[in-house]
């Protein structure tokens, strides 16, 4: 008996020792192989673009209306230089949150921060990507193109015009046939860019909606349903007979949406298109606006689309390193000037040269390290 | 032998028995610790909602991030009538279930049958959902909401367009997430309990269904308060089926076919672009509602249990 106890304690006591030291989390071993050695991010096809040794990875984080084409100029920045973008598409306010408190190396926002905000937290804001708001229609019995205008989309999403043969809809939509159906407006029940720039468009267009309901990135709706995600307002208007939905341009023409035309500021009915969006964004005042925060809604342009807007890139103004900052801005000057191709390939509306050179002095003039500017790079410094 | 060896076995007993104890504790303590660290950080994260509306933040029923006015009225009413709704369907279904592969079902039927409803339980909530978006709620909009609104439309609860989109759907797709939990304690308790008392009943004359009601409900309530109880759980805290098919408003409607929203729901949706410092306060501070109201139903379920139990030792 008291072999058989000998016998046995060892196993059991080494096994209760192993628990404890899991349950407790000694000693971590060191892991092998993620050691940071020099030279390691070393370029494997020097091109023109050579990041700094020490850099190792750009960590970013914000906004999900730009993930695809942020994670595509990240693939194609890995393939050219070796150096790898992480980009967390968690959202603008997580962005916002993370690039503020410097656990990121760059934040994203959809709708851009406001000048003092901007100044607040020490940040500097300049626009990468542009794209399109379109209104995607489900309505059996329609037949030829639906036209409508920001009254006329204003009054469906407050419940003001209850039916599509409403005489509002038939004034702008001679020789097309409506049907007598219920209207079921379908808006974005997560918070967004997208809903951001359509509530944007619609304040400005009607004095009752900048009253009742207003411009954020997400609002109370006075009716209709809520999908989550582009995905979700998409199988919602899929889905119900009479609805009307608001999507991303790229999602709409991704997944062969029926959309709708819109009367623009100039009184035209445009379609949405990459050429109505450049439009839009020719017209802006990038130059005059504070922090570049240029919104393109209700552009007056001739050919213009109403409801478009730039997604937004955050640093800090006040950089440690200089190599990782370098790094940064030359990824982003590698997206400006090499990745337009991949944007509209994406629906994406890349930013016109003139854009990306205000940028680029901004860049200049407003990110130092220790009081020096970083951007041009010196031809010399590498 | 014992009295000369005893010192040493006792030593050698102990160590282990030390290390065990420590381990085990540990384990536990993390529990107690982890919830009041959740809690905390809610609270914390509510302070300046809490501090601007206090207690009224419960019933006041406005959300509307332009304006700054934030309340848990509509969400947590929506939270209590899709968790209770879909509670009063899934019991009936799923102690129907239970009894019949207990009670009725041939041996080659209730293996495959209970393990399909073990199965039903280790669906993902997203399947739900999809599947909820995708198949229910087409279903629902074009036969079960019309014939509900020819035969019950003068009812407040069936009004509006049958969209397939609402606490109607939800509270149908939460049912269905619940039914597998109670139904697989409730198995579980059934085989339980002693044959020979059903034989006894069966022996007095007893008919099946006597026997169900007489000796095998009463016998296993105390097991079958704590399945809802899970289940109940469940419901209250499910975010992404619900998401799915409510149709995610604030508004309040007495109809069961308007959009609807949970707290859940409205976290899902909203907390990842909340940027206004009060925004993300309310989010939280309706974070922090959800899991005292869950602290409490859980509460009140354990003193459910304690009380049917208590009478049953006495009975």
């Amino acid at each position: 008996m008291n072999a058989s106890i000998s016998a046995n304690w060892l196993p059991r006591f080494a096994f209760c020792i192993a628990l404890s030291l899991v349950a407790f989390g000694c000693k971590p071993k060191p892991v092998g192989g993620h050691k940071l050695r020099p030279g390691a991010a070393a370029p494997r096809n020097t091109a023109n673009v050579m990041p700094s040794r020490a850099v190792h990875g750009i960590l970013g984080a914000g906004a999900t209306f730009p993930y695809p084409i942020y994670a595509r100029w990240a693939h194609d920045y890995h393939q050219k230089a070796g150096l790898e973008v992480n980009y967390q598409s968690i959202g603008s306010g997580g962005g916002i949150r993370q690039i503020k408190a410097k656990t990121v190396d760059f934040g994203a926002s959809d709708a851009p921060l406001k000048v003092e905000e901007l100044k607040e937290a020490g940040l500097v804001q300049f626009p990468m990507v542009m794209g399109a708001v379109v209104p995607a229609v489900h309505l059996e019995g329609l037949k030829g193109l639906l036209t409508l205008d920001g009254a006329t989309l204003a009054g469906l999403y407050l419940g003001a015009i209850k039916m599509w043969n409403d005489p509002k809809i038939a004034a702008l939509n001679p020789g097309v046939t409506l049907p007598a159906t219920a209207v079921t407006p379908v808006y974005r029940a997560d918070g967004s860019g997208t809903t951001w720039l359509f509530t944007n468009y619609l304040s400005k267009i009607s004095p009752q909606w900048q009253q009742q309901v207003g411009n954020d990135k997400s609002v109370s709706w006075p009716t209709g349903v809520g999908g989550k995600g582009n995905e979700g307002v998409a199988a919602y208007v899929q889905r119900v007979d009479g609805s009307i939905g608001y999507v991303e341009l790229a999602y709409a023409v991704q997944n062969a949406l029926t959309v709708a035309q819109l009367v623009n500021a100039a009184g035209r009915a445009v379609s949405a298109s990459m050429p109505s969006v450049q439009a839009a964004a020719a017209t802006a005042d990038w130059i005059g606006t504070p922090g570049m925060g240029v919104v393109l809604t209700n552009a007056t342009g001739a050919e213009a689309w109403p409801i478009a807007g730039a997604s937004f890139i955050l640093l800090h103004k006040d950089q440690i390193d200089p190599a990782k900052i370098l790094a940064i801005l030359r990824f982003f000057d590698d997206a400006y000037k090499t990745g337009a191709e991949a944007a509209r390939a994406l629906h994406y509306v890349p930013m016109p040269p003139a854009v990306v050179e205000i940028v680029e002095s901004t860049w200049t003039t407003a990110i130092t390290v220790g009081g020096r500017a970083v951007w041009p790079p010196a031809p010399a410094a590498e | 032998m014992a009295a000369r060896t005893g010192s040493r076995m006792m030593r050698r007993k102990q160590l282990p028995d030390q290390a065990f104890r420590l381990a085990t504790g540990f384990g536990a303590a993390t529990i107690p610790a982890v919830v009041a660290a959740v809690g905390a950080m809610l609270t914390a994260g509510a302070t300046t909602a809490l501090l601007r509306w206090g207690p009224t933040f419960l019933w006041r029923s406005q959300w509307d991030a332009v304006h700054g006015e934030f309340g848990a009225w509509s969400a947590l009413v929506g939270t209590l009538v899709s968790a209770f709704l879909a509670l009063a369907l899934a019991i009936p279904l799923a102690l129907g279930v239970a009894v019949f592969l207990t009670e009725l079902a041939p041996r080659w039927l209730a293996g495959p049958a209970s393990l399909a409803v073990e199965l039903m339980a280790a669906v993902p909530s997203i399947i739900y959902g999809m599947w909820g978006l995708f198949v229910l709620a087409p279903f629902l909009s074009e036969h079960a909401q019309p014939l509900l609104q020819r035969t019950l439309g003068w009812l407040p609860f069936f009004q509006g367009a049958p969209t397939g989109i609402g606490m109607f759907t939800a509270a149908l797709v939460l049912a269905l997430m619940v039914v597998p939990y109670i139904a697989a304690i409730a198995r579980d308790l059934f085989t339980m309990v002693p044959p020979q008392v059903k034989e006894a009943a069966m022996g007095l004359g007893a008919t099946r269904w006597e026997v169900v009601r007489a000796v095998v409900l009463p016998h296993t309530r105390i097991g079958l308060v704590g399945a809802v109880i899970l289940g109940l759980g469940r419901a209250l805290g499910e975010t992404m089926a619900v998401t799915f098919v409510i149709g995610n408003s604030h508004r309040l409607s007495p109809s069961l076919f308007a959009a609807s929203g949970t707290i859940a729901s409205t976290l899902a949706n909203e907390f990842t672009e909340a940027t206004d410092e009060l925004h993300l306060s309310a989010l939280m501070a309706l974070g922090l509602v959800l899991f005292a109201m869950t602290f409490a139903i859980l509460a009140l379920g354990r003193l459910l249990v304690g009380r049917t139990s208590a009478q049953g030792g006495g009975a």
